[in-house]
């Protein structure tokens, strides 16, 4: 099935040869920092996860969002969902491979990466973390393999794999849950030390992911004979619309807690990201617009006329993902280390290189996309009206 | 069995391709080489022990900026901690790796000054390093034991060989105790102390408490440098030790206590005389 992959218009060479070259000079600029170290980045002692560390966090969330396909149908029987789950899988395969490279090129000794399996530290929510994620993405490569190849002959696919799908549902929780707890358990950081973490993370990657592929259906519709479908595409904007309200419904209960209760340490964060602290505004123009994107990307979603219109559907998405990406890729990381523990306001930017990097990993990330979509689109376009009970 | 340097590096080399040594430098755990395992090395008999190390610093001995500067350099020059400077002498903020370090009241005790606080004790400096907790989150979180708690005597240690530089405990530890070699720290040493390792760049470090001097019987580079009656050291676990008496008899405080980690760390902020 692989090869399918490997055959395409001019267009398809040309798009992955432009992912090609990014990842390329993404590669080069990690072996600099690779022999230099990450003083190349704009991290620092106080600031000492930024970018990359944001980029995994908001990935697992994508990588999570398959789920949201998953559910509705093997476990409600939302037949129309047949054709796109596999989507879904796929875009968790791909978020899943870059979140595990954004934890490569964050870690200051990378040749030791194997001390996580070679020492397993059972109270490390980090060396959980690893084990979901590494089990994630093997459900996912597992079921979207074996689903597809048996599209691809026109039989039912086989029952054990039924175990490994209902499997993938407390799974593609449970990485985001711990991803959560990898913030929410630390004493002294009181940005991040909030019980409803891990159901923000949820709810913003069930925003995000399914927005996420909202624009990948619509391209996929353009540039191909296969039709992700009209109704499809609705049913994921109602969930995309339900998740973001969640979302910043529990982003209010964070301020309601912090600024209630009027306890410095809870309120600090907040005001260095949304309105400066002690003269540092760095960040505040980037939230503002996240909360502006958000506010008006819900809007949007919620007014039914709108949301079926499929142009300005796109336009929520897209400032939708753009608002969930700034929040919780960048601000939500930065935000836990600004004061820092001594309660000084040291900031934090990524460098020109630091940004190369992070640009190379997601066109890796999106590489591997379009190398898997192209597969599963080529197998609907040659099965396209045969109908398959899964 | 006895075998040649190149030997050596070969079987070395071999085992760790197939994972069987983590890197070839722990020779213990190596099926291949066998070294000396913890029973058979004898133990310095000058060592100091004790149950649960502990540390008093009383600021009120602490009268002029040398004071702190002589207890600082001790430590940072014998550890072979780099000096990161920008380039008009100031501190680079980004680099810099410290051990202990000089800071205000107000940083050192976030939360616990009020508007009306007489300036000077606002603005006091005090001494801060790494609390060796009693329920390090650090610990708690490194993902490869390369932090650890002793269990003999309650130092948090770090392994720098076994660090992966996640750079996870830098954000679990409340007190910013910890630095990360953001760069080769070799050519910024000032001196080198031969007799103390030096690190590599992707690693965290921190005070060990000096754990190399308790293992002869000296007391910590800081302790022994800082003013008389500055630093006091000693076994928290020994009802007569001093600092348990100290502790027991004058009103210390320590950096965040609300949060649990049971810092080992106290301090004494006024008054000339002790127990």
């Amino acid at each position: 099935m692989l090869e399918k992959g490997l055959v395409g218009s001019k267009k398809y060479w040309a798009w992955l040869a432009f992912l090609g070259a990014l990842a390329v000079s993404g590669v080069y600029y990690y072996l600099q920092q690779f022999n230099y170290g990450l003083g190349l980045t704009g991290l620092s002692r106080d600031v000492s996860w930024g970018l990359y560390i944001g980029q995994f966090t908001f990935l697992v969330g994508v990588a999570a969002s398959a789920v949201m396909l998953v559910i509705p149908y093997y476990l409600h029987d939302y037949k129309k969902f047949s054709k796109i789950v596999i989507l879904g899988e796929f875009l968790a395969i791909s978020a899943v491979t870059m979140c595990i490279l954004f934890i490569f090129v964050d870690m200051g000794q990378p040749m030791r990466i194997m001390n996580v399996v070679l020492h397993p530290t059972l109270n490390s929510v980090m060396f959980w973390d690893s084990m979901v994620l590494s089990g994630y993405l093997f459900i996912n490569l597992l079921v979207g393999w074996v689903t597809l190849s048996s599209d691809r002959k026109g039989v039912p696919p086989p029952k054990w794999i039924k175990f490994f799908i209902y499997l993938s549902v407390p799974w593609a929780v449970s990485i985001h849950t711990v991803t959560a707890f990898l913030y929410a358990g630390l004493p002294g950081r009181h940005f991040w030390l909030s019980a409803v973490m891990a159901a923000r993370f949820l709810a913003s990657a069930f925003a995000g992911g399914p927005s996420l592929l909202i624009l990948l259906a619509l391209l996929v519709r353009k540039l191909t004979k296969f039709d992700p479908g009209k109704e499809q595409i609705q049913t994921l904007g109602t969930i995309v619309a339900y998740a973001m309200f969640a979302n910043v419904f529990l982003l209010g209960l964070e301020f309601f807690t912090a600024f209630y209760s009027n306890i410095p340490g809870h309120m600090e964060s907040f005001k260095y990201l949304y309105v400066g602290l002690d003269g540092h505004r760095e960040l505040v123009p980037l939230m503002w617009t996240s909360s502006i994107f958000a506010a008006a990307s819900l809007l949007m979603l919620v007014i039914p006329r709108i949301r079926k219109n499929e142009t300005l559907l796109a336009f929520a998405c897209i400032m939708l993902f753009i608002s969930l990406w700034i929040d919780k890729g960048f601000g939500l990381i930065i935000g836990g280390f600004v004061p820092n523990m001594l309660n000084q306001v040291r900031t934090y930017w990524p460098t020109r290189q630091e940004s190369i990097i992070t640009l190379g990993v997601w066109a890796i990330g999106f590489l591997i996309l379009s190398f898997l979509y192209k597969i599963a689109i080529t197998v609907r376009e040659e099965s396209e009206g045969v109908e398959i009970e899964h | 069995m006895s075998m040649d340097r190149r030997q050596f590096l070969k079987i070395a080399g071999i085992s760790s391709i197939l994972g069987l040594g983590a890197t070839a430098a722990s020779a213990t755990h190596n099926i291949w080489v066998k070294g000396l395992s913890p029973d058979e090395v004898a133990k310095n008999p000058e060592a100091l022990n004790a149950q649960h190390w502990a540390m008093v610093v009383d600021m009120s001995q602490f009268k002029t900026d040398e004071d702190f500067q002589k207890t600082i350099s001790a430590c940072h020059s014998i550890h072979n901690v780099p000096d990161f400077k920008n380039p008009d002498g100031s501190v680079d903020l980004k680099d810099e790796i410290k051990w202990i370090w000089k800071a205000k009241y107000e940083n050192a005790f976030p939360d616990q000054d009020n508007p009306y606080m007489e300036e000077k004790l606002k603005e006091m400096p005090f001494l801060v390093l790494c609390n060796h907790c009693e329920n390090p989150a650090c610990v708690r979180v490194c993902p490869t034991q390369a932090t650890f708690k002793r269990k003999n005597d309650g130092i948090v240690m770090m392994d720098m060989h076994r660090c992966i530089g996640c750079r996870f405990c830098m954000a679990a530890c409340p007190y910013g105790a910890r630095s990360f070699n953001y760069r080769d720290p070799r050519p910024f040493i000032k001196t080198e102390n031969k007799e103390y390792p030096t690190r590599t760049k992707g690693v965290v470090e921190k005070c060990t408490f000096c754990t190399e001097r308790l293992a002869v019987g000296k007391l910590p580079a800081c302790v022994e440098a800082a003013p008389k009656g500055g630093m006091f050291f000693g076994d928290l676990a020994d009802k007569n030790s001093e600092v348990r008496k100290i502790i027991e008899t004058r009103y210390t405080i320590r950096r965040k206590p609300e949060l649990g980690t049971g810092p080992s760390v106290y301090y004494l902020i006024g008054g000339t005389e002790h127990a």
